[in-house]
């Protein structure tokens, strides 16, 4: 902020848009954790192949950096114009999946592209932060309004009604704090808030309680299973419960350092999707207290960032943005290790960048390339005008 | 380009607070992860270590074979094959009962067994033993092994488990010593021999396999694998060998063995013998007819061979009549009856008293064989001819004599209708007729009569109510023939490794010792060398040609009710040193004479290794 005209007009001269180093590191951070974490987690599944989910996630992490790289050169307000085609994207998509989808554990998420399966509903969780974005902008002037609030809440529910229907809870759930989060950072009114917490509790009442009593079921079985299991894992060890028994124990013999090349939970596959959503059970028993710290610690880091980036940005569809990819990252982070540790549901979501599975490694990278891409062009403006 | 609304120069108070309240969010969530990992991690780590070691480690018993039982010469008796056994381990098997029934009920149909009787013995020890694996059924074909390998997911919990079977590779002979190995039942669980076995263990259940178990029992192995979630092992942790069991090596000398059991089938085809070493015990062949082929019980019975070596009609197969018989014994009894009069000084060798042909005692005629008289005679002469006036006068006298027990005394001494101490269990002790008894029996209104000196004289010629068997009569006669020595039986020699090295020598029990003066017992010894070679000896003519000096007394036991005589022959042999004793016994063979010497002569042959053929062919014998 006090830098000189000479070195400002310098910056100029080279077109070098600056980066936010921090966010970097912490993202960089993380999937070299996350590589580390795959390889040793996977070295025994697949037969005559130790480095299979290694070389691909590598691979997905390779392109998701570069993705970032471009996406922050990019000017993010362009995507204020095209919000319409950015939302009929990701419905497309979705649809998409419902339609060409193949079933992968009897869940219709992906689409076969080549190498990987591309999976709609993470690429969905950007695309409705960037169209929403736009869209509340749109109505700043009648923020107060009731109807805008709902409005922008159906616009949100609508895909994730779809991607619920995939049926992918979780994903379902980031798309709602999404778009509550945009909502908030834009000032809505706390009566609002209220109102969508009560209709929020009223609709897990009806879902858990009330449409099971009556015979409608509104989630599949094994989902309400899961999403109640972490209250009394023990009482099913066989089943749902499992998994919850498996990470508390995975973690927990991890002690202070970590069992390292004796993590037996893992290694032996007691601990069922240790590289995608029990990951943080991995790093847990493999590097124990100590690792699960410092993972911990660059995503406080990465969300330190987020928020700041929200702070500074240069205009009000980039703290909107801001927002929403912040309230995706926190709401993935926290519900991810939250379910590991026993104290959140079984909802089927990935830990952002740490995850093996190029969708969400590709979409987080992309996700935060618009971060930069939002605190470069911040910088920009604030250089240009001599702040 | 951008919207007026777009604008916004800086940080409104508001935002301000927005995005505290969402780093304020992630802060309290945060705290709440580190929290929990504390707890987790470092306040729990060991209880969660316990549990992740708990979730891999299994540990597999490994079945020890058992040691092999071989006979005095190293061949071998009883040894082992491997065989595939249906297992269930309580890990893989259905949670409840009802599905557990339909997992019985399919496997019941697999294996021929009815589901209830697959439930009655699979639910208790599932119940006992949570943890370890129960036997459904033992020794199931290959195919049927394929058929449960190829249908895991239909039979979950049902594993194919190697295990190791007895195998009794000469079938009948030897049947009646070695006994059965089973698993070790509720019953036995808490006798302290079986500390160190499991249920489900196998051990010697009857025979030489319970009465030298702690020898024959192997020590299991374990291993201790890594599994992984799905209970396919990973990697092995730690292996204990299974120790196979010691060889026991058992005095029996197969050859004499399959002798007397032969011999025995030539007869009427129930009977018994027992060959015994007459200075150390040893038992060279113990053996029973009607016989049964033991790999019947080396895997799970079959009632209907259960039914038929129990059966009554087929001569109960199942009965060790060496050791369990029970017969009236005949003339053979004579040795005792000549004993007791000679000890208490009824007579002496040289006494004379006059074979009339028959003696009247209490109005009751008592006759000779055939009714012959053999005139004047001592005790050598009565025995070889088997006079049985001359005893019927000795059992008349010794009814009078002193406490009128002398008979009794010295029978029972020599180890008459008493347990032997043979190391095989359920030995029958018999019967030997006493006042006492008879009297009991008489006064519970059980018998007709009190005791009379008819009953003493017909137990001097071993007819009447005596009980006896063969194995007792071995050890009686073995008592002449060493000194006084009463020996007791014993069919294990030692105990050796794999390689047949000796691990313990099993010691000989001390012999109970009797005072006979050897001026009586080697006149006993003459009548009885007279009986198989002098002329007008009972089985001189049965032995003629018979390379052996043989000391030998026949018996003719009459039963009664029309059945056909007991015919019995114990041997000592060689004369007049003798080394060892031969008693043989057919049911329903006739005078000893005709059936039992005969069946001695070849165990004897077999004993001394003498090839009979060549006699035959050289035309001395007159079988």
């Amino acid at each position: 902020m006090n830098a000189t005209p000479v070195a400002h007009f310098r910056d100029r001269g080279v077109r070098v848009l600056p980066i936010d180093p921090l966010l970097l590191v912490a993202a960089l951070g993380l999937v070299a954790v996350s590589l580390y974490t795959v390889a040793t987690a996977t070295q025994d599944d697949i037969p005559g192949d130790p480095n299979y989910y290694l070389t691909r996630q590598a691979g997905y992490a390779g392109v998701g950096i570069i993705l970032m790289l471009l996406i922050s050169r990019f000017d993010y307000s362009r995507m204020r114009e095209w919000k319409m085609g950015v939302y009929g994207l990701m419905i497309a998509a979705i649809l998409l999946v419902y339609a060409l989808g193949f079933s992968a554990r009897g869940s219709k998420r992906a689409i076969e592209l080549g190498v990987i399966n591309f999976q709609a509903s993470e690429l969905g969780k950007l695309l409705l932060v960037l169209s929403l974005s736009a869209f509340v902008v749109d109505r700043m002037r009648r923020l107060g309004d009731r109807e805008t609030t709902s409005r922008i809440m159906l616009v949100a529910l609508f895909p994730a009604m779809l991607v619920i229907g995939q049926p992918d809870l979780g994903s379902g759930l980031v798309y709602l704090a999404i778009a509550v989060a945009v909502l908030f950072v834009a000032g809505t009114r706390w009566t609002h808030f209220a109102a969508l917490g009560a209709i929020g509790v009223l609709a897990v009442v009806i879902v858990l309680l009330a449409a099971p009593a009556m015979g409608v079921e509104v989630l599949k079985p094994y989902q309400v299973d899961r999403l109640t299991a972490f209250l009394n894992p023990s009482d099913d060890p066989g089943a749902e419960g499992y998994q919850i028994n498996q990470s508390l124990t995975a973690i927990g013999s991890g002690g202070k350092t970590g069992r390292g090349d004796d993590a037996t939970q893992t290694r032996l596959d007691f601990l069922p999707e240790h590289h995608t959503d029990f990951i943080f059970s991995v790093v847990g028993e493999e590097l124990g207290f100590v690792g699960a710290a410092i993972v911990l610690s660059l995503f406080a880091l990465l969300i330190w960032r987020a928020l700041r980036i929200l702070t500074m940005s240069k205009n009000l569809y980039g703290a909107l943005i801001a927002g929403g990819i912040t309230a995706m990252l926190m709401f993935q982070v926290f519900v991810n290790v939250g379910m590991t540790i026993g104290i959140m549901p079984i909802t089927g979501v990935p830990l952002p960048l740490m995850s093996y599975g190029g969708s969400s490694v590709l979409v987080t990278f992309m996700a935060l390339g618009v971060m930069q891409s939002i605190y470069a062009r911040a910088r920009e403006t604030a250089s240009v005008k001599g702040l | 380009m951008y919207l007026d609304n777009d604008r916004r120069p800086t940080l409104t108070p508001q935002l301000a607070v927005r995005v505290a309240l969402i780093g304020g969010i992630a802060l309290v969530a945060f705290a709440a992860i580190f929290f929990r990992l504390w707890y987790l991690q470092v306040l729990s780590g060991d209880r969660y270590l316990a549990e992740a070691n708990d979730n891999r480690v299994r540990e597999i018993k490994v079945q020890a074979p058992r040691g092999e039982i071989v006979d005095r010469n190293g061949r071998t008796l009883v040894d082992n094959r491997a065989g595939m056994a249906v297992e269930l381990t309580p890990d893989g098997l259905p949670k409840t009962l009802p599905e557990r029934r339909e997992l019985y009920a399919r496997l019941g149909e697999l294996l021929a067994m009815r589901p209830k009787a697959i439930e009655r013995d699979v639910e208790p020890e599932l119940k006992a033993l949570p943890y370890s694996s129960v036997t459904v059924k033992e020794d199931v074909d290959a195919p049927l092994v394929w058929y449960l390998l190829e249908h895991q997911d239909e039979f979950p919990g049902v594993e194919p488990e190697r295990v190791f079977l007895r195998e009794y590779p000469h079938r009948e002979t030897g049947a009646h010593l070695f006994g059965t190995v089973g698993e070790l039942n509720e019953r036995q669980k808490n006798d302290p021999r079986y500390r160190d076995v499991e249920l489900g263990d196998r051990i010697g259940q009857s025979g030489i396999e319970l009465e030298y178990d702690r020898f024959l029992r192997g020590r299991n192995g374990a291993s201790r694998v890594q599994v992984d979630a799905l209970g396919n092992l990973n990697r092995r942790l730690k292996f204990r060998d299974p120790r196979q069991g010691s060889q026991l090596r058992l005095s029996v000398d197969l050859d004499v063995q399959e002798a007397g059991q032969e011999a025995l089938q030539g007869g009427t085809g129930k009977g018994a013998f027992a060959v015994m070493d007459v200075n150390t015990g040893e038992v060279l062949g113990l053996g029973s007819e009607p016989s049964f082929d033991p790999n019947i019980f080396a895997k799970t019975v079959k009632k209907r061979d259960l039914d038929r070596v129990y059966s009554d009609d087929l001569g109960s197969p199942i009965t060790n009549r060496a050791i369990q018989g029970g017969y009236p014994t005949g003339s053979t009894f004579k040795l005792v009856t000549a004993t007791a009069a000679l000890e208490s000084g009824i007579i002496t060798p040289d006494t004379p008293l006059v074979d009339t042909g028959s003696l009247t005692v209490g109005g009751i005629p008592f006759s000779n064989a055939g009714g012959v008289s053999h005139g004047v005679l001592a005790l050598r002469q009565a025995l070889t001819v088997s006079s049985d006036v001359f005893f019927y006068r000795l059992g008349l006298q010794a009814n009078s004599t002193g406490d009128g027990l002398a008979l009794q005394h010295w029978a029972r001494r020599l180890g008459i209708g008493r347990s032997t101490g043979i190391d095989l269990p359920n030995e029958l002790p018999g019967l030997l007729p006493t006042p006492k008894w008879r009297n009991r029996l008489f006064e519970a209104g059980d018998t007709d009569r009190p005791w009379s000196e008819g009953d003493n004289v017909n137990l001097s010629v071993g007819q009447g109510d005596l009980k006896a068997d063969p194995m007792q009569m071995a050890v009686a006669y073995a008592a002449i023939a060493n000194g006084g020595r009463v020996l007791r039986p014993r069919l294990g020699q030692r105990i050796e490794d794999a390689s047949g090295r000796v691990v313990q020598q099993l010691e000989a029990p001390t012999a109970r010792r009797l005072e006979i003066s050897a001026e009586n017992s080697q006149a006993i010894m003459d009548g009885l060398r007279g009986a198989a070679s002098a002329p007008g000896g009972t089985s001189t003519p049965v032995f003629e040609g018979f390379p052996i000096d043989i000391a030998g007394k026949t018996g003719t036991a009459e039963k009664g009710l029309g059945r056909a005589d007991q015919s019995w022959y114990v041997a000592l042999a060689p004369y007049p040193d003798p080394k060892y004793v031969v008693a043989v016994t057919d049911e329903a063979g006739g005078f000893g004479a005709a059936t039992a010497a005969p069946m001695a002569r070849r165990i004897l042959a077999a004993l001394f290794g003498v090839d009979e053929d060549a006699l035959v062919s050289g035309g001395a014998s007159q079988d």
